[in-house]
């Protein structure tokens, strides 16, 4: 799994397509999660595009595209069950499944180690 | 950064976990580790403890009650002369053009009125009140109390465990009561649309009230987080935010504040700032009014989206002044200032969010039924 500077980790599927969503660190900094917006399947989105809207009780906040690519499949489940992102956000609160143009973007971002140093 | 100032709880909330904030110039928690939803949740159907000691308590003093209502009356299109001894009523601080300036709590003590005001303004209530009614009357400041707020359908049971004499009160009423030994200026109010009490405590006392209340099985401490969805859930105004010195109580929909007697034919008709707008806003109505707010979707909308009657085009029509996540009525909940023309309870109306026109509905106030013990 790799980790982005905005609290997002990358699971690689073995059909070459990379699961998407918030780090337990970023799910528990926001708090209630209360909506999800995500972007629709057959987009096709650039690495940095904001394509994700999360808002909790207190605000909200937008996650970006961690890499150029056609989005494949996304978590339908939290638009009625937002809280699954705060319950379990590296499992059944992932956001959506992106098919890379690119894989070797995948190499710009850190390892476990690497995002735990980051958030200390 | 500036220097914040702590309330004397300070202390406590770090003990209890609390997240700190910046928020009027104090250090105050927004939530504790229990979180907003849950902290929100559970004073509907328990008990809150809320830190509100960055408020602002005043004692107005002068040779009768009477003197001191008159005087009182001058900054304020409310009632204060017919309020009876040991009860509490809302007020507004008016400006010239008939804006809000502060809205606040004052109470009857007898020889004195009790007043308690936001924090962001309280230096400029103060300034207010000296320049208006001194020297016949005084405004002292009270900076040895800290205020904390117990709020939920358990508080009677909390607190009537520390007093007995807290289960006689009805809301709005004021007494003083020894809680843990101190004397205490307690109040069955609050600001959650849930029946509680506002308890004004020497600071050294605060953390000895706080903790044995704390103790009780069905209270948790619960931040300016949970209060402020607690209050917008309640239809309760943010001064700064619902309500400021642009709004007149007309336009707020705050007219049952302003008593027969001081409008149009009353005894103490007009009188105090801005009587002229006001007045004539009573007779003649307003062009906009706050109004509850609710987004047909699932994504909140804050503060600042804009409103327009049609799904495209068109002029705006009003403006969400409170918004965000109602966690008793289980979705979003705003309120906000429309034309009249489209202020009409069930009224479709379309906020822009994120660029795009989304619905929402005109509705009534409050949220949530209040649950007060009249």
């Amino acid at each position: 799994m790799k980790y982005t500077e905005e609290h997002e980790w990358l699971l690689p599927e073995s059909d070459g397509t990379v699961t998407v969503g918030i780090t337990e660190h970023a799910a528990t900094q926001l708090g209630d999660i209360v909506f999800v917006e995500l972007p629709e399947e057959g987009d096709t989105v650039a690495k940095g595009d904001e394509i994700v809207v999360i808002e909790s009780v207190k605000a909200a906040s937008d996650i970006v595209a961690p890499l150029d690519g056609e989005i494949v499949e996304v978590n339908d489940a939290l638009a009625d069950d937002p809280g699954k992102v705060n319950e379990d956000p590296v499992g059944d609160g992932w956001f959506f499944k992106i098919k890379p143009e690119d894989p070797s973007q995948m190499d710009d971002y850190m390892d476990e180690a690497g995002y735990k140093d980051m958030i200390g | 950064m500036t220097d914040l100032a702590r309330t004397p709880l300070y202390d406590l909330h770090t003990a209890l976990g609390a997240k700190l904030v910046p928020f009027a110039g104090y250090e105050m928690p927004v939530q504790y580790p229990l979180g907003i939803m849950k902290e929100h949740l559970h004073t509907r159907e328990k008990a809150g403890l809320f830190d509100v000691s960055h408020m602002g308590q005043v004692i107005l003093r002068g040779a009768d009650y009477d003197t001191i209502a008159r005087a009182f009356e001058t900054l304020m299109p409310v009632d204060v002369l017919g309020l009876k001894e040991g009860r509490q009523r809302y007020g507004l601080f008016t400006n010239g053009t008939g804006g809000i300036e502060d809205d606040l709590m004052f109470a009857n003590r007898g020889d004195h009125i009790f007043v308690v005001v936001n924090a962001a303004c309280k230096g400029a209530d103060i300034a207010r009140m000296r320049e208006a009614l001194e020297p016949s009357v005084t405004v002292e400041e009270i900076t040895d109390r800290a205020l904390i707020a117990l709020q939920g359908p358990a508080s009677e049971n909390v607190l009537s465990a520390l007093n007995p004499a807290a289960a006689d009160m009805r809301f709005m009423d004021v007494a003083t009561l020894d809680l843990c030994g101190s004397d205490c200026w307690v109040s069955r109010s609050g600001y959650t649309g849930e029946d509680g009490y506002e308890i004004s405590v020497p600071s050294d006392q605060a953390e000895t009230l706080a903790k044995a209340l704390l103790e009780h099985e069905n209270v948790e401490a619960i931040g300016l987080g949970a209060r402020d969805s607690l209050r917008l859930e309640a239809g309760l105004c943010l001064y700064g935010h619902d309500i400021d010195a642009d709004t007149s109580p007309i336009e707020a929909a705050l007219s049952w504040a302003i008593q027969k007697v001081r409008r149009s034919g009353g005894a103490r008709e007009g009188g105090f700032p801005g009587a002229d707008r006001i007045l004539a806003d009573i007779t003649d109505g307003t062009g906009r009014k706050r109004v509850g707010l609710k987004p047909q979707g699932r994504a909140p909308m804050r503060e600042g989206v804009t409103l327009y009657a049609q799904a495209d085009g068109g002029q705006p029509i009003g403006k969400i002044t409170s918004g965000g996540f109602g966690p008793t009525v289980g979705g979003p909940v705003a309120m906000g200032y429309v034309q009249t023309d489209h202020c009409e309870t069930g009224t479709r109306l379309y906020g822009e969010l994120r660029g795009k026109r989304q619905p929402l509905e005109v509705c009534a106030l409050p949220f949530t039924p209040s649950n007060f013990k009249r």
